[in-house]
């Protein structure tokens, strides 16, 4: 009844292959941006969106860099923290050489320098798959990790090691630091997402997203038909890894306004790699929702105690918190492997028919 | 540029020529925690042959049966009675695995199996914490029976400090390594675990369980990350940063290939080495602490001219 598509006829491939086939996807997406965009900074007082709104949009960035590494075109990493430290450092370090120029400049040509970094450690895949690539990505992980806490030039020598936001300005309203408003930024966030995110779905419909797939599902059929596997892999490697380092470089400037080694950690590229699976494989709508899930969890494990009134200490929460996250996406594993996203299609499928099933 | 060049070529190896003493005792520490990271390696190769499964909570393991173990001795407990209930406790847990993450997930891809062992390691963590508390513990030697003392010797004109419990640990891990290889050579449920390895279905057909087996594999696995554990934490605290350098088992799994139990065991010990050689004589031109990832390039580079580690399989996916 909702998702009746009928009458909504196509005559060319063209049509077919449009980012959104079926009209109710567009009204649908159209109404969630208007929520977003205009319901959202209105309504949501500055906790919800400093600490749900603003890290979700970002992680499901950082999630759809990965998920096009991993699950378009089946490179699995372990490493995506690092290159979402490449972006944040090097963020930074733009930021503090050009004052002068914008910062939304500074931060999408920030991601390619985490795409120069992704390249060259895409380079082992060409030999190695699987968890053999994992180990490679690993390298990468905490070799980036040493840098970032060694290279004192990183974080401009100073005394705690750590990287500090400047204040910068966009039409006057400053939008980095303690001084910019979360609403602002929030606005800016959701911009930029967006935009990738758009980018990303044509990315995955195009040439190249045909090509990663061809190669996670069977490389040496992908090389019959002509795909060239080496630039293939390294494009995964590279585009993912641009988005990974704007969202690094997001996550440093208009969420966090300061960050250390720590921020970049492995336990960084498990949650990502967690949102991503949870979210599900090869679907970027799936970012989003295991983004949602998994950086939502925790808060609102946090809150429950409270919410009976009953106060428990903290360590114990997260200790439990550990727990229930962990049995969490064990079960998840066992009743969807393949994420959130699919859920959300089987109930698509069933909107279909309903009322009326057959 | 020769400056250089004779920092990074030339002078490590003069230092290691004029002091022979020093170089016999990082070579030593290269060796014992090379011991540690082939025995964490040890337990992710038993449970990779018989099951496929990369077990990432490997590194839990061990901190989870040195916390049991120091928990129930803090509880007065006596040694010998906590060290049989920790071996209980393991047995529990992979009787618990393989009920509630392995049997739903069989047939899964491997990469689900693997994210499965992340969650158990997540879950493992929360528990631990719980049960005994987030902080670092001492492991009573004593009461273990565990030599604590040092034997100094005079060699090549210096000194080289020798830990009595690094020798233990070393001949717990050669113990447990003949126990197990043994074990799979000589007995009736050894010889069904390498049919379970080789083909899965096979195995089936001639009636063996594969629900058994991998109970007994993540037990006798259990059992070697409680040795481990107990080496390890008498060394340094028991506490979960452990897990972090359990990671460094993975490259050593590369070496020494993901099948191989001599393999964990070389491969082990040539990380070790080669990660105390390179921070002691080439850290310093860096700014130290390089066996963070030194491991790990070390085993890219291998990678390149032997992908299937030093005595993996022939046959290796890759492209």
């Amino acid at each position: 009844m909702l998702y009746r598509e009928a009458g909504q006829f196509k005559t060319t491939y063209r049509a077919d292959q449009a980012v959104f086939p079926i009209r109710q996807d567009f009204i649908g997406i159209i109404a969630i941006l208007a929520v977003l965009f205009v319901v959202v900074p209105l309504t949501f007082n500055d906790f919800w969106l400093k600490s749900i709104m603003i890290p979700t949009l970002i992680f499901a960035l950082a999630a759809i860099g990965l998920n096009l590494l991993t699950g378009y075109a089946g490179q699995l990493s372990l490493g995506t923290g690092g290159f979402m430290g490449v972006g944040a450092y090097a963020c930074y370090k733009l930021a503090t050489i050009f004052p002068d120029v914008n910062i939304l400049i500074h931060i999408f040509l920030s991601g390619f320098f985490a795409a120069g970094v992704g390249f060259i450690f895409g380079l082992p895949s060409l030999r190695i798959k699987g968890f053999y690539l994992a180990v490679a990505t690993l390298a990468s992980q905490f070799f980036l990790e040493w840098a970032f806490g060694r290279i004192a030039w990183l974080y401009n020598y100073n005394d705690s090691g750590a990287i500090e936001v400047p204040t910068r300005t966009l039409f006057g309203v400053p939008i980095t630091s303690a001084t910019a408003a979360p609403v602002t930024q929030y606005l800016i966030v959701l911009a930029i997402v967006v935009l990738l995110t758009w980018v990303a779905s044509n990315l995955v419909r195009g040439r190249f997203g045909r090509a990663w797939m061809a190669v996670r599902d069977m490389d040496i059929a992908a090389e019959l038909i002509g795909i060239r596997l080496l630039p293939t892999k390294l494009m995964a490697f590279a585009i993912s890894s641009y988005y990974a380092g704007v969202a690094g470089a997001l996550m440093v400037f208009m969420w966090l306004g300061a960050a250390e080694v720590e921020s970049f950690d492995i336990n960084v590229s498990f949650q990502l790699l967690f949102m991503v699976i949870i979210g599900g494989l090869g679907s970027l709508l799936g970012c989003f929702l295991g983004a949602a899930f998994i950086w939502n969890l925790p808060i609102f494990l946090r809150a429950v105690p409270e919410m009976f009134g009953t106060h428990v200490n903290a360590a114990t929460v997260e200790h439990i918190q550990f727990m229930i996250v962990g049995g969490l996406i064990v079960f998840f594993l066992i009743v969807e492997p393949n994420g959130l996203a699919r859920m959300w299609a089987v109930a698509k499928e069933k909107l279909r028919r309903w009322p009326f099933p057959y | 540029m020769g400056g250089l060049l004779y920092n990074v070529f030339i002078d490590p190896f003069m230092q290691m020529g004029s002091a022979p003493d020093l170089l016999l005792q990082v070579l030593w520490e290269g060796f014992v925690s090379g011991t540690l990271y082939a025995l964490i390696a040890l337990g992710f190769v038993l449970i990779f042959k018989a099951s496929g499964v990369f077990n990432f909570a490997q590194g839990i393991m061990v901190v989870f049966g040195a916390l049991s173990l120091v928990g129930l001795i803090a509880l007065g407990v006596p040694a010998i009675l906590a060290i049989v209930m920790c071996i209980g406790i393991m047995a529990a847990l992979a009787y618990s695995v393989e009920k509630l993450v392995l049997r739903p997930l069989v047939n899964q891809e491997p990469i689900i199996l693997f994210m499965a062992t992340i969650g158990l390691n997540f879950f493992l963590i929360g528990l631990g914490e719980l049960v005994f508390g987030g902080e670092p513990k001492v492991m009573p030697t004593e009461q273990l029976g565990l030599p604590t003392g040092s034997w100094d010797f005079d060699v090549l004109g210096g000194l080289v400090i020798i830990q009595q419990l690094d020798v233990a640990a070393a001949a717990v891990a050669c113990t447990l390594v003949a126990g197990l290889a043994i074990f799979f050579n000589k007995t009736r449920i050894g010889r069904a675990l390498r049919a379970v390895a080789d083909d899965h279905q096979a195995a089936l057909s001639v009636g063996i369980s594969l629900n058994q087996i991998w109970r007994i594999v993540w037990f006798s696995a259990g059992i070697v990350a409680l040795a481990t554990g107990i080496m390890w934490g008498a060394r340094s605290d028991v506490s979960f940063a452990l897990s972090i350098v359990a990671l460094k088992a993975l490259p050593v799994l590369i070496l020494g290939g993901f099948t191989s139990i001599p393999g964990a065991i070389v491969g082990g010990l040539i990380i070790g080495f080669g990660e105390k050689i390179a921070e002691f004589y080439w850290g310093p031109l860096v700014g130290g602490s390089i066996e963070s990832w030194f491991p790990y390039f070390l085993a890219l580079i291998f990678l390149l001219f032997r992908p299937q580690g030093l005595f993996g399989e022939k046959i290796i996916d890759r492209v």
